[in-house]
């Protein structure tokens, strides 16, 4: 069997122009009164995609996800799945299904009825119905449970039924809203790579929506960062991380540290930024900004080496001292105030058990980093 | 843990006397022997058995019974598409006006109620009877059903109906097969007091009511205004053996259902 890895590396139908998208979600929008919840949205999932909204609580993302499922009527734009315009389709007529964030199990079924229940709309023969509520209490290993009462399941065992019952019918699209959020962090990191791998066993383009970064990083193929019912970038979860297109996107996604300042110089790809408190930068951006304008250094806490003494050959070296120190077992933290009064973060592995050189506290430190560290965002 | 005082026990042993006195006292003298209802004479069943002969008495009986099964069902309906209607549709012209008028009965004096039905019965050209007195007590117990279910309903996870439509299920099959299993025992609760309301109602059923049509609640009424009869004691104690016993099998079932609700939640915690 091959791995997940091998057939995700080549799964890309994003970046060839010729690849048709699955579902089209054309300048969307949805207005509750005054309220705007989705602002002339527009988004392409693929086939087979493994597909993350991304938002905190209020951007519009679980809006949007009820608008895939036709809870929610779109007040303009059009949603368009596999070829057919979904306006004024309801719900019961829609070839998608939803895994709900209370997981919405019909408490009054045992578990194989729920699984059952929407094989049962579609009229399906009994002894077929029989067969393919098995396979699914298979795939989510609830075999022993059949004849439970959802009251009678344990949270991770809900979860599963709901999962079950979602994926019973293939649907073309499986909408998952917060499908985690109520699991407890060993569970949910385990049931992460359990969805991949089901994901890629039924070959189904799963949404979900989600506010947990960590988790749409882990699963999706491709991450939507929304704010304030807009899409603000789609990427992979590296381009995200690594190339954030708006300070938004970088503040939102792990942590970062942000240098704000002008340009001074522009040498080829090489910009000089000098940012507050009379901090000298060199960082390399593909699209360089004009000389005087605004712009901001971004530079992820990973990419910053801290050390005692000045380092030879790095493009940006800062004089400060060590403010506080986080120890978290596999990293340590530190944040580092800068001569200019700036405080800077900079993590570093502990990859050896007990490093020759501990730094301390108010101890003179150089944090440096490449030109290549980071990104420059224009303002 | 509580304890005894002298005072604790006073207030609950004057509580339970100022309920139950009056209502033992009726079932004592119903079985007298004799026809005084003040005189104990020794014990007898013999007004039991001149019941079952009383032809009047066990015709009242009967009507009631049958306006209370019907009125009852008929109310229950009602009162839950009212209930429905009021939490899910939050905001639609003349909501508040809708629901002022389904809880209306409920605080609106009897008299006012069956008053005003008599009025509405008699400009329709109504002939006043079982119909009338069924139609009255459909109107007055339906809120009571609404007020029932709309408790139910306001803590009911509405994504339960979704997830049935998601699945490909039509509005009413959604209803039928996953809203109503769901709050059935609330609608059940709604019917057990919209009956029991409908069997002991005097006044509404007096003002609608036509030549013909005697409930037993307006047959006691009547007789007690000839003197009160032994046997009219052994109607009522017959009556209050039903509804104990109604309320007692209500609150086992309850009870049950509860215990059943703990073990499965323990067994639900004692999982992986």
């Amino acid at each position: 069997m091959k791995s997940l890895g091998s057939i995700r590396r080549s799964f890309a139908p994003w970046s060839d122009p010729n690849s048709i998208p699955y579902i089209s979600i054309r300048n969307v929008t949805k207005k509750f009164g005054d309220f705007v919840a989705v602002d002339n949205l527009s988004l392409d999932i693929y086939n087979r995609e493994f597909f993350a909204l991304l938002g905190a609580s209020g951007c519009g993302k679980s809006t949007l996800l009820r608008m895939l499922a036709g809870f929610e009527q779109p007040t303009s734009g059009e949603i368009v799945l596999d070829g057919q315009n979904m306006a004024g389709t309801p719900p019961y007529r829609r070839p998608v299904n939803m895994m709900f964030q209370s997981y919405a199990l019909f408490p009054h079924m045992t578990v194989e009825k729920n699984i059952a229940f929407g094989l049962k709309q579609d009229g399906m023969p009994a002894n077929e119905i029989a067969e393919r509520v098995k396979q699914m209490l298979k795939l989510v290993k609830l075999e022993k449970f059949a004849a439970r009462k959802p009251n009678q399941l344990s949270g991770g065992q809900r979860q599963r039924v709901a999962l079950a019952r979602a994926v019973a019918k293939r649907p073309k699209v499986l909408l998952l809203d917060e499908p985690l959020g109520a699991l407890d962090k060993k569970l949910r990191e385990e049931t992460q790579f359990e969805l991949m791998d089901l994901q890629q066993e039924l070959g189904l383009t799963f949404v979900i929506v989600t506010h947990d970064q960590e988790e749409a990083m882990t699963m999706a193929d491709r991450i939507a960062v929304m704010n304030a019912g807009k899409v603000i970038q789609v990427a992979t979860p590296p381009e995200i991380y690594e190339a954030p297109n708006s300070r938004f996107v970088a503040d939102f996604i792990g942590d970062v540290n942000i240098f704000d300042g002008k340009v001074t110089a522009v040498t080829g790809e090489f910009v000089d930024i000098e940012a507050e408190g009379g901090v000298k930068l060199r960082m390399v951006s593909s699209e360089p900004p004009a000389v005087g304008q605004n712009a901001a250094a971004v530079i992820r806490p990973e990419k910053i080496r801290v050390t005692g003494e000045k380092p030879a050959g790095r493009a940006n070296a800062l004089e400060g001292e060590i403010w506080d120190i986080g120890y978290l077992g596999d990293m340590t933290v530190f944040r580092v105030k800068l001569d200019g009064g700036k405080i800077v973060k900079a993590s570093s592995l502990n990859a050896v058990r007990a490093a020759e050189d501990p730094l301390t506290y108010d101890q003179k430190v150089w944090v440096s980093f490449d030109e290549n560290a980071g990104v420059v965002l224009k303002d | 843990m509580q304890r005894w005082t002298p005072f604790n026990i006073v207030s609950v042993v004057l509580g339970f006397a100022f309920l139950y006195i009056p209502i033992l006292l009726l079932v004592i003298f119903s079985f007298n022997e004799s026809k005084l209802v003040t005189v104990w004479a020794g014990f007898s069943t013999k007004w039991y058995v001149s019941l079952l002969s009383n032809k009047s008495v066990l015709d009242a009986a009967w009507v009631t019974i049958r306006i209370g099964l019907v009125s009852a069902t008929i109310a229950t309906v009602l009162g839950t598409m009212a209930a429905l209607t009021l939490v899910r549709y939050r905001r639609f012209n003349g909501r508040m006006l809708f629901s002022g008028m389904a809880y209306a009965p409920l605080v609106m004096p009897e008299v006012i109620t069956g008053l005003s039905l008599l009025l509405l019965f008699v400009a329709m050209g109504m002939d006043r009877g079982f119909w009338t007195v069924l139609i009255a007590h459909i109107t007055f117990t339906m809120c009571f059903v609404a007020v029932v279910v709309q408790s139910r309903l306001l803590t009911f996870d509405e994504s339960v109906e979704e997830a049935a439509m998601d699945l490909g299920a039509s509005p009413v099959t959604t209803f039928f097969h996953v809203t109503l299993p769901i709050i059935m025992p609330a609608v059940f609760s709604g019917w057990v007091l919209a009956f029991t309301l409908s069997l002991d109602d005097l006044v509404t059923s007096a003002f609608t009511t036509g030549p013909g049509t005697t409930t037993l609640p307006m047959k006691i009424y009547s007789q007690v205004k000839l003197g009160v009869t032994p046997e009219i004691n052994a109607v009522s104690t017959i009556m209050i053996a039903i509804v104990t016993v109604g309320v007692v099998i209500a609150s086992i079932i309850t009870k049950r259902q509860e215990l059943q609700r703990q073990r499965d939640e323990r067994m639900a915690m004692a999982q992986p």
